[in-house]
């Protein structure tokens, strides 16, 4: 499969058409979607008409797009007008948005084609994409194996070629732990940089979109697409897409990188030596890597399960049975939303509800959210400290190469732990990537893990291009 | 240290949020949920007096915008996709008793 910027390339040089890339897309999902379950929806009539309008403007002679003619699957959390939005979940069976996210008409603008929406864990809560209400998807690379979550649908699709790129959300590590799970590039923007119109919320103070894709300048090509202002989400970053292509080749001359010890102790054998090498490859290029630790980073997973919680105890709030999907009739009004909620939601929801419900709760706001957002405080100076010391910091992005299905699905804590070095950013706001780095067991990809300060993509993609050649690719 | 969280705890926040709880379930959060909240006993014993809680990381506030009227989402295409909808309005089980 072409990459996307092969694809751009090839699509207005006519060696290829928008049709002729989409059809090789539908293909290869069709090849592999009831084996892995990547797909919850595949739109073939609504992929094949953007596909033709691509093609008709370059023989117009009309610029076609930054991304013309790509495919490119969608987390199904993002709205897509008329196309069934899910979340996984059985509470929005049937629904079909009126209205799409502006990430999607973002791509519909650039050229993109959307070819369907991609399984995740329910209102992406989870760690494995096991926590579906439709199944979990299987890892392209081993399908005894998890894609990892909660984007794991949007991570198999790329990893299993079915799509060059695709986009997925990330609350407390769902873009970046499925990359290091299925080899990917796979990026958490600064928060703000995305908008998040049409994200259907979980937890709305940390949910960022972000992209997958085989490289680092997919990658980029896709960031610089959808980031940028949006009036229609007020906490969006009041300021253009940032350039970030034109510097995926800057390098790491004359950087400082921090080793962070916080974000390597605990991992397995095999991920640790994957981050001295990536260390000793930065070294190679040009940069001086020292080794830093940020004991503030061990507070993060408390931090993280009970703001999260407490913001989605609150966003689902929403699903009563009233407004859109599921409704199960029962006598009075609040016995009716009591009916839908207790059928519509799965058991990891119902924790999360009730858990932020909990922390939320008079007698226990001070000691559980209310220390939270002063840890969050915390975690902010943390990362500034040290920002004060290297540009960038480097780290694992996961405890352990990709786990078997069902190896955690008993034990909420243990799925938890897996997102242990990606929550510190989320609750910083700031920007970070995993970027695949050699083997570990198994013959398993291994994802590393750069963090950069708000704003800093460019120099993150610049430094994730420097691991990519050291890898030869 | 906050209180180990009770059997009744659940039951009264599950009734907050509106889910029906089974006995088993009840006894399976409560454990489950217990240990999410031990990790996070971690946080009740820092010393945290004085410092700011963040909502936003940017500390971005007060984003506004001229009070014109806009287009909006389609009533009509909207309703269609409720569970139940009657004369332009959401429909819904009744709320109070029948009238005298």
């Amino acid at each position: 499969m072409r990459s996307a910027e092969e694809t751009v390339r090839d699509v207005k040089s006519g060696a290829t058409s928008a049709s002729a890339e989409v059809e090789t897309a539908l293909a290869a999902i069709k090849a592999r979607n009831d084996e892995l379950h990547v797909f919850l929806y595949v739109d073939e009539e609504g992929a094949r008409r953007q596909a033709d309008s691509v093609d008709n403007a370059i023989a117009r002679g009309d610029e076609p797009g930054a991304l013309a003619g790509v495919p490119i699957a969608l987390k199904d959390n993002l709205c897509t007008r008329g196309i069934p939005t899910t979340c996984s979940s059985r509470i929005l069976e049937g629904w079909r948005p009126p209205y799409n996210a502006t990430v999607i008409d973002r791509l519909l603008a650039a050229g993109a084609v959307p070819v369907g929406k991609t399984n995740l864990d329910e209102f992406a809560m989870g760690s494995s994409t096991e926590n579906s209400a439709f199944g979990p998807t299987r890892n392209p690379l081993d399908p005894s194996r998890v894609p990892g979550g909660s984007s794991g649908g949007s991570a198999a699709a790329v990893a299993a070629d079915m799509t060059p790129i695709s986009l997925g959300s990330d609350t407390g590590g769902s873009i970046r732990q499925p990359a290091a799970l299925c080899g990917l590039i796979g990026v958490k923007p600064t928060y703000g940089l995305v908008s998040r119109y049409g994200l259907i919320a979980f937890a709305s103070s940390l949910d960022q979109i972000g992209p997958f894709a085989k490289n680092v300048t997919d990658a980029a090509m896709l960031l610089e697409v959808i980031a940028g202002h949006d009036p229609l989400d007020s906490t969006s970053l009041p300021e253009p897409s940032p350039s970030l292509v034109a510097h995926v080749n800057d390098g790491v001359a004359g950087k400082r990188v921090g080793l962070v010890r916080d974000l390597v102790d605990g991992a397995d054998e095999d991920v640790v030596r994957a981050v001295d090498e990536a260390a000793q490859a930065l070294r190679d290029a040009g940069a001086t890597v020292v080794e830093l630790s940020i004991p503030e980073f061990r507070l993060g997973l408390s931090a993280y399960y009970i703001l999260a919680p407490a913001e989605a105890s609150s966003n689902l709030a929403r699903y009563d049975g009233v407004r859109y999907g599921l409704r199960v009739d029962a006598s009075d009004v609040t016995a009716m939303n009591e009916a839908t909620r207790t059928a519509g939601f799965g058991d990891e929801v119902k924790r999360r509800i009730m858990l932020g419900t909990y922390a939320l709760s008079a007698g226990y706001y001070d000691a559980y959210y209310g220390q939270a957002l002063k840890v969050r405080t915390m975690m902010i100076d943390a990362f500034a400290r040290a920002y004060t010391q290297v540009d960038l910091l480097l780290g694992a992005t996961t405890p352990s190469v990709a786990f078997e299905l069902g190896s955690k699905t008993s034990d909420p804590m243990a799925m938890y732990l897996s997102d242990i070095f990606t929550i510190p950013t989320n609750l910083a706001g700031e920007a970070a990537l995993s970027v695949p780095f050699g083997t570990g067991e198994h013959g398993l990809p291994v994802g590393v893990q750069l963090l950069g300060p708000g704003r800093s993509e460019a120099r993150l993609f610049a430094a994730a291009r420097v691991l990519e050649i050291a890898q030869g690719r | 240290m906050t209180p180990a969280l009770r059997r009744e705890d659940v039951a009264h926040v599950a009734r907050l949020a509106r889910l029906t709880l089974s006995e088993a379930e009840l006894d399976r959060f409560t454990e489950q949920l217990g240990q999410v909240l031990e990790h996070a006993n971690d946080m009740s014993s820092l010393d945290l007096e004085g410092v700011e809680a963040t909502s936003h990381p940017f500390g971005l506030v007060n984003v506004v915008r001229e009070d014109v009227v806009r287009p909006s989402l389609d009533r009509d295409e909207v309703l269609a996709m409720a569970p139940d909808a009657q004369d332009g309005r959401f429909a819904v089980p009744r709320i109070m008793g029948e009238a005298p």
